[in-house]
């Protein structure tokens, strides 16, 4: 197979636009820990309301400081619809759906997932800029989907 | 040879009628998107019309034209009729009888549950079943097709089959093993689901399903384009294609790519492990290099093309080029915002950084560029060639088509761009309101919406010239013997032998072997765990 010259150079440095951004993709992944949200979890969707789990949902903070946010996302809101949370502490977030598929995504920050009933959502993450944040749901959920959000309250430290 | 030529018309006719209609609604969706104040407003109105715009224009318009151009290139590169042409009458009926009943969902309100249809929305049975039969119709064609090649095969062994084959052959391959996925997806779990024989579906395992469909269904709109890129374009253009033997590795490598990367779609999902997501980012990265090298191969082949038409300086080829030829300015406009949606691709499949992108207006401005012009722009520049040819009439009103690919050039310009800023600063997509109670960061989306606005109207004036020229064409144009279809020449001439990129069954066994390994092992483990269905909802 003939192949040209300056098309052989292209084919090496097209190589090697694919390498770096696999490169930059790995290194973020392994050094920086930027994972995408992949807990493996399962709930049953038609008992979340009473399930252990999702009793009780809100803010509640760990020995160390850390926090854990608890929630369902229901059509067409999300359950606490006011979360507090402290700056630069690390908060896991823990979601899960009682009807439909949604999407929790935090504006302005790169906290973003699915919430698939059946399964439970979880991701960390820390803020370190205080502030009023906005939820919304980005996955279509039926005709009142644009009025599913809340509002993320980073406090700052006392 | 007429039926067939009557076949290739009768799918491309439904194809641009579905796109006709679906650019109605697109109208309007744009006009809501930025909040004006417009009489038939509503939010049953919009999710039934961003329904109806994705069903109708990735599934209905795209297949359809696929199916009448597969039919129109191949008897005419293999010059020989259509083998079983009646199962390919069979596959275009079938086809239209599961569009309308899809579309029968849609407009009376049954199935407003976006093209996605992410279960545990559930919509009325017949928009499962038309979506189905709308593949089964897809497929008594690709058997047609094949039956056609293997006819010509039989008779020209150890020949390289022509370049356009190549690529239509890679089509039907990649879209054969894709489809296995939304079959799946549609027989066991969802038609069963909507007509009350089962009682719940897992949502997410749907989710696998269907993104085990939805990227290769990318790249079964995309190679076509590629064929005319790679075999109209460079003789439209006035010159030659610059390699062949290239564009041959370049559709085999889809073949090889194609399939093992849905979980770039499902990034952000619940219940997949990261590791699994990780394989397949690396997957959806080796897909960019065909898609560089064809940017390589096109413009040394548009540079062939200016040199042959004079030109003599370092960049002066450039604007020899034919920039009047409504099939040459669409495709060259197409591939400019191609190559910017492909580099939006690579961001959007980069693992972490998808988390800033995802489900948000970013999203819709990337597949506009992609599908919305590499592929929609491609096809309607190949429908000024083409149409006149099948139909034996000229092209009539020749300045609408002359206008028509710079006005989506623009609209999709600014839409596109107004839609990746709105993305990145958060916007979610698929929303009837952005206003969030009169949040403050949802405020700061408005003029930028309304850009997208202004970029929805150019693109809805430039549809219109386009289905005007279709319509005046077939109806009123000047009855005359057209030139036949004719492919580019390579540069180096016609390949004497085939080379290993020819060997089509060593290339679906590899993309076999891949896409059991990508999919296999993370299907089986889920399956495997304890899961729990989900009853269907009907929020519309």
């Amino acid at each position: 197979m003939h192949v040209h010259l300056y098309e052989r150079i292209w084919m090496w440095g097209a190589g090697a636009i694919v390498a770096l951004f696999l490169g930059a993709t790995g290194f973020a992944a392994v050094s920086q820990g930027r994972l995408p949200p992949s807990h493996v979890e399962t709930v049953d969707p038609t008992t979340v309301w009473s399930d252990p789990r999702f009793a009780e949902r809100g803010v509640t903070t760990n020995p160390d400081g850390s926090v854990v946010v608890t929630g369902i996302a229901l059509m067409f809101a999300f359950q606490p619809n006011e979360i507090r949370v402290p700056v630069n502490r690390p908060v896991t977030f823990r979601f899960t759906s009682s009807d439909v598929v949604h999407g929790f995504q935090i504006v302005g920050t790169n906290g973003n997932t699915m919430i698939v009933p059946g399964y439970v959502s979880q991701f960390t993450t820390v803020f370190d800029t205080p502030g009023e944040y906005l939820v919304v749901c980005n996955e279509y959920c039926g005709l009142g989907h644009h009025g599913m959000y809340a509002t993320l309250i980073v406090e700052p430290a006392p | 040879m007429i039926g067939d030529r009557r076949l290739a018309t009768a799918n491309i006719g439904v194809g641009v009628a579905a796109f006709g209609i679906a650019t109605f609604m697109a109208l309007m969706q744009a006009l809501s998107r930025a909040n004006l104040d417009l009489p038939w407003r509503s939010a049953k109105m919009y999710y039934l019309s961003v329904t109806g715009h994705g069903v109708m224009m990735a599934l209905v318009f795209t297949t359809f034209f696929i199916m009448g151009m597969g039919v129109a290139f191949t008897t005419r590169a293999l010059d020989r009729p259509l083998r079983l042409p009646r199962i390919a009458w069979a596959g275009f009926w079938t086809a239209v009888v599961g569009s309308l009943m899809a579309l029968w969902a849609i407009f009376w309100g049954k199935a407003t549950v976006l093209y996605t249809f992410y279960p545990p929305l559930q919509a009325h049975w017949a928009f499962y079943i038309g979506l189905t039969l709308l593949v089964v119709g897809s497929w008594l064609w690709s058997a047609a097709m094949l039956a056609t090649y293997t006819a010509w095969r039989r008779e020209n062994r150890g020949r390289p089959v022509p370049l356009a084959i190549h690529g239509l052959l890679a089509t039907i391959i990649v879209w054969l093993i894709a489809t296995v996925g939304v079959a799946a997806e549609m027989l066991l779990q969802l038609i069963p689901w909507s007509l009350g024989l089962t009682d719940t579906v897992d949502p997410l395992l749907a989710r696998m399903l269907f993104w085990y469909f939805g990227h290769p269904l990318v790249y079964f709109w995309l190679i076509p384009a590629y064929v005319v890129w790679y075999t109209v374009l460079p003789k439209a253009a006035g010159g030659k294609l610059f390699s062949d033997p290239l564009a041959r590795m370049v559709f085999a490598l889809f073949i090889l790519l194609s399939t093992p990367v849905g979980f770039h779609h499902q990034f952000m999902d619940p219940g997949i492990a990261a590791g699994w997501k990780a394989l397949h980012t690396v997957t959806t990265a080796g897909i960019l290099f065909p898609s560089l090298v064809t940017a390589f191969t096109i413009v040394a082949s548009l540079e062939v093309a200016g040199r042959m038409r004079g030109a003599t300086g370092l960049f002066d080829w450039i604007g020899k080029l034919p920039w009047g030829d409504p099939l040459v300015a669409s495709v060259l406009l197409s591939m400019l915002l191609f190559a910017v949606g492909g580099f939006g691709g690579a961001i959007n499949a980069a693992f972490g950084m998808n988390a800033v992108v995802h489900n948000t207006a970013w999203i819709q401005g990337h597949f506009h560029l992609t599908v919305g012009t590499a592929t929609a722009l491609t096809f309607m520049g190949t429908a000024y060639w083409l149409v006149p040819k099948l139909v034996g009439r000229e092209l009539e009103l020749g300045l609408l088509a002359r206008v028509q690919p710079y006005l989506w050039f623009f609209g999709m310009l600014l839409f596109s761009i107004a839609n990746h800023i709105t993305g990145v600063m958060g916007m979610p997509r698929r929303v009837y309101d952005a206003a969030y109670g009169g949040s403050a960061v949802a405020a700061q989306w408005e003029g930028l919406t309304l850009v997208s606005a202004v970029g929805g109207i150019l693109l809805f004036i430039s549809a219109s010239f386009f289905l005007l020229v279709m319509l005046g064409t077939v109806l009123a144009g000047k009855r005359a013997e057209q030139p036949a279809i004719e492919f580019a020449e390579p540069l180096d001439g016609p390949p004497a032998r085939t080379g290993a990129f020819d060997r089509l069954w060593v290339w679906v066994v590899a993309a076999v072997v891949l896409v059991v390994i990508a999919y296999a092992y993370p299907l089986a483990d889920h399956l495997g765990m304890e899961r729990f269905g989900s009853p269907g909802f009907r929020p519309f």
